[in-house]
């Protein structure tokens, strides 16, 4: 699990920044904040999470709380023991 | 109608005639019915005309009768009949039947003082050869483009800015504030536009070039009262009606057929609705649609259509059409743009042309005077929201705006409270219903190249648009501010211009605009906002005005705004897209304009090549790039040649 941040991060930088990597974007930082995601964005990182680490989010789940930044997102992953394991 | 452009040496050298058949030659899309030059001395005026007025004696330059003044007029004075009584009461003598003499008499009695009485649409000269004096002004909502250059000691005007490059030695350059202006606020902020040393006179400015200096006035603004005097519903809607009927009669005069847009919204069906209620004219409807359900609206035109029984034809858009005359619609643009929905506004144009069609009605302006945009309805429930940020109820309105978005549509509450989040300092600010889409807006930004960054250094946009914010703004009701902005600023500097004036007379057609009519304006800015708006219900006061005039599923219609297909039709996923759209976002190119970052567009092109959802920001980040790339190729690197220039 310790490569989910890393993982997580090149995603971001790929997906939203354009490969233009940045200092400022550091494990806490918001996503809302920082105008990373707009609400297309939520959807594409939901699906990537979805895909890539097989497990499924329900909807209640899609909040702030759990996705708005590297770390939140991969505490909620990893909060996802027994879906990670197939 | 027409383009005009014309020169003024203050060298002491004469004017030339080949360099005013050149400029002119720029903007002879504007009017293809005819030309014509007059050169006195140091002074050249150039007129490329559409015939819609006195198609017999109107050709233009035109003179008074001593020939001591000449004007050149792009535009229609729809109450010039009325003017030219008034001013025949005092002693002018008209040897012509056009509203264009009507401006020389004017001027004659009034002087520059004269666009007050004007109820209208223009851009015009008028050379004053005893003063040696250039006189030059625009409409008051800034229907008709007009750009200005000071160069060397010879001034310079035009309809569109391709005409003053045609001037031998203009320097073409991109001015990267403008870039930045366009790419937060989707407009410049006049005078400045999109190529250093050009000017635009803004809307409601008058100037005057006199003895080599040049002086720039405002005879007219936007303005709302501080408060609002009790108004009944029906007195105000009657009120409403009536000025609209009388600005739509106005604005059938022509002495050729005239026909109307339908968008399938209410607007274009109330204008359309008072042409066939208020009016003998005969009467022909014209309508894009689009091959994308998303974006169509046939269905709604034809409610309208069989309800008013109108003779109609449309258009039909596809995806791919828009990316094939992109270059073109740029072209006549002549500044980036973030969203293709001019494109199908060009192809309109050309419908109506093929049509034998030079003249047409639309709804434009309905959304800035009457409260319509959605951003309205926003800022509205965000700031209902911000005055109790704890309410748990409040934010749950949030789910009831854009029902056309799907993908905002599918967020949870969490985060569409998120999206819409009310900082505390935006409550105090002038821009607080406005920041949300400068915000997303400026997210193109991210592409930037790193000379762009360091050229731009500190600067903030919305800084230069604070300073040009008239002193009574602060005291107008919160609602007003948001209109103002939309008003002054992007009514003029996109959807009359990127999106209306540039699309319609690529193809020779002149738009014509009840909503705003000057009456129309200033009497809806003194409606309270809430008759604008009761509760939610936008541009309310307007169809309680309407009635049944128009079909009940129409005034009733949520607001769809006009929206079309905008990175899926310049990218493909298959690579299939056309060969320019590579050209331009191509490393070399992207290098050689130098405003964004070769790496970074790349990634977007491939993202939406991949055919992976894309949002707002990507796409207004596509069609803001490869416009600007566009801009640059097509005016600084490779400034288009015209089969006339040999």
């Amino acid at each position: 699990m310790a490569d989910i941040e890393p993982q997580i991060r090149a995603f971001i930088v790929e997906n939203f920044l354009f490969g233009e990597d940045s200092a400022d974007l550091t494990p806490e930082s918001s996503f809302l904040e920082s105008g990373i995601i707009d609400s297309t964005g939520v959807l594409e990182l939901v699906g990537y999470i979805e895909k890539t680490y097989n497990i499924k989010i329900r909807d209640e789940e899609i909040v702030p709380e759990n996705l708005d930044s590297i770390r939140r997102l991969a505490k909620f992953i990893q909060s996802k023991p027994l879906l990670l394991a197939k | 109608m027409c383009g005009i452009s014309g020169l003024l040496e203050l060298k002491g050298c004469a004017a030339e005639r080949a360099v005013l058949q050149s400029m002119i030659a720029r903007v002879g899309h504007r009017g293809p019915d005819g030309s014509g030059i007059y050169v006195d001395g140091p002074l050249g005026l150039a007129h490329a005309r559409l015939s819609i007025i006195d198609l017999a004696t109107g050709d233009q330059p035109m003179h008074n009768e001593d020939r001591s003044l000449t004007v050149t007029f792009n535009g229609e004075i729809f109450n010039y009949l009325e003017i030219r009584k008034e001013l025949e009461a005092l002693g002018h003598r008209f040897a012509t039947t056009s509203d264009t003499e009507v401006i020389l008499h004017a001027y004659e009695e009034k002087g520059p003082e004269c666009v007050h009485d004007f109820n209208g649409q223009w851009s015009f000269a008028i050379w004053d050869a005893r003063k040696n004096e250039l006189f030059i002004s625009r409409d008051r909502l800034g229907v008709r483009p007009l750009f200005y250059k000071m160069h060397e000691g010879t001034f310079l005007f035009a309809s569109e800015i391709k005409s003053i490059f045609a001037y031998p030695g203009v320097p073409r350059r991109l001015d990267i504030r403008a870039i930045d202006q366009v790419l937060t606020f989707w407009f410049t902020l006049p005078p400045r536009t999109i190529f250093e040393g050009i000017s635009e006179l803004p809307p409601g400015h008058s100037m005057k070039v006199s003895r080599g200096e040049v002086k720039v006035w405002r005879y007219w603004q936007p303005t709302y009262p501080t408060e609002f005097a009790p108004m009944n519903e029906e007195a105000c809607a009657g009120r409403l009606l009536e000025l609209l009927v009388d600005a739509t009669r106005l604005r059938l005069r022509a002495d050729v057929p005239v026909g109307a847009y339908l968008s399938g919204g209410l607007d274009s069906a109330v204008t359309t609705s008072l042409i066939k209620n208020f009016t003998q004219a005969p009467l022909k409807t014209f309508s894009v649609g689009f091959d994308q359900p998303e974006f169509d609206e046939r269905e709604f035109q034809q409610q309208v259509v069989r309800y008013l029984d109108t003779r109609h034809q449309s258009v039909q858009c596809g995806t791919a059409d828009i990316g094939q005359i992109f270059p073109d619609v740029v072209w006549h643009a002549e500044k980036p743009i973030i969203r293709t929905a001019p494109a199908p506004m060009y192809m309109l144009a050309k419908l109506v042309r093929e049509n034998g069609y030079k003249v047409v009605l639309t709804g434009e302006g309905a959304d800035e005077v009457l409260g319509g945009y959605d951003i309205f309805k926003e800022a509205k429930v965000r700031r209902f929201w911000g005055r109790n940020p704890q309410s748990r109820v409040r934010p749950l309105l949030l789910a009831k705006l854009y029902p056309y978005m799907h993908n905002l549509q599918k967020q949870s509450p969490a985060y569409l409270q998120a999206f819409f989040h009310v900082r505390p300092e935006d409550l105090s600010s002038p821009f607080f219903s406005h920041l949300p889409r400068w915000e997303l807006t400026a997210k193109s930004k991210l592409f930037y190249s790193p000379r762009m960054r360091a050229e731009l250094g500190e600067y903030d946009a919305c800084d230069e648009l604070r300073q040009m914010l008239p002193p009574e703004f602060s005291s107008w009701p919160a609602f007003c501010q948001a209109q103002y902005l939309e008003t002054a600023f992007l009514l003029p500097g996109y959807i009359l211009s990127s999106q209306g004036d540039r699309m319609a007379m690529a193809h020779g057609i002149e738009g014509r605009y009840p909503f705003l009519d000057y009456r129309v304006v200033e009497f809806a800015a003194t409606i309270p906002p809430r008759m604008k708006m009761k509760g939610l219900n936008e541009k309310f006061v307007l169809k309680k005005a309407i009635g049944n005039r128009i079909p009940e599923s129409i005034r009733q219609r949520p607001k769809q705004p006009y929206r079309a297909p905008d990175a899926d039709s310049v990218l493909r996923a298959d690579g299939s897209e056309p060969a320019y759209v590579r050209e331009m976002l191509a490393e070399r190119n992207i290098e050689k304009a130098g405003i964004f970052n070769a790496r970074a567009v790349d990634g977007l092109v491939q993202k939406t090549r991949r055919g992976q959802t894309i949002g707002v920001k990507d796409n207004m980040a596509v069609v803001g790039i490869l416009s600007t790339q566009l801009i640059s190729d097509q005016f600084v690197n490779n400034f288009r040649r015209l089969e006339t220039d040999g």
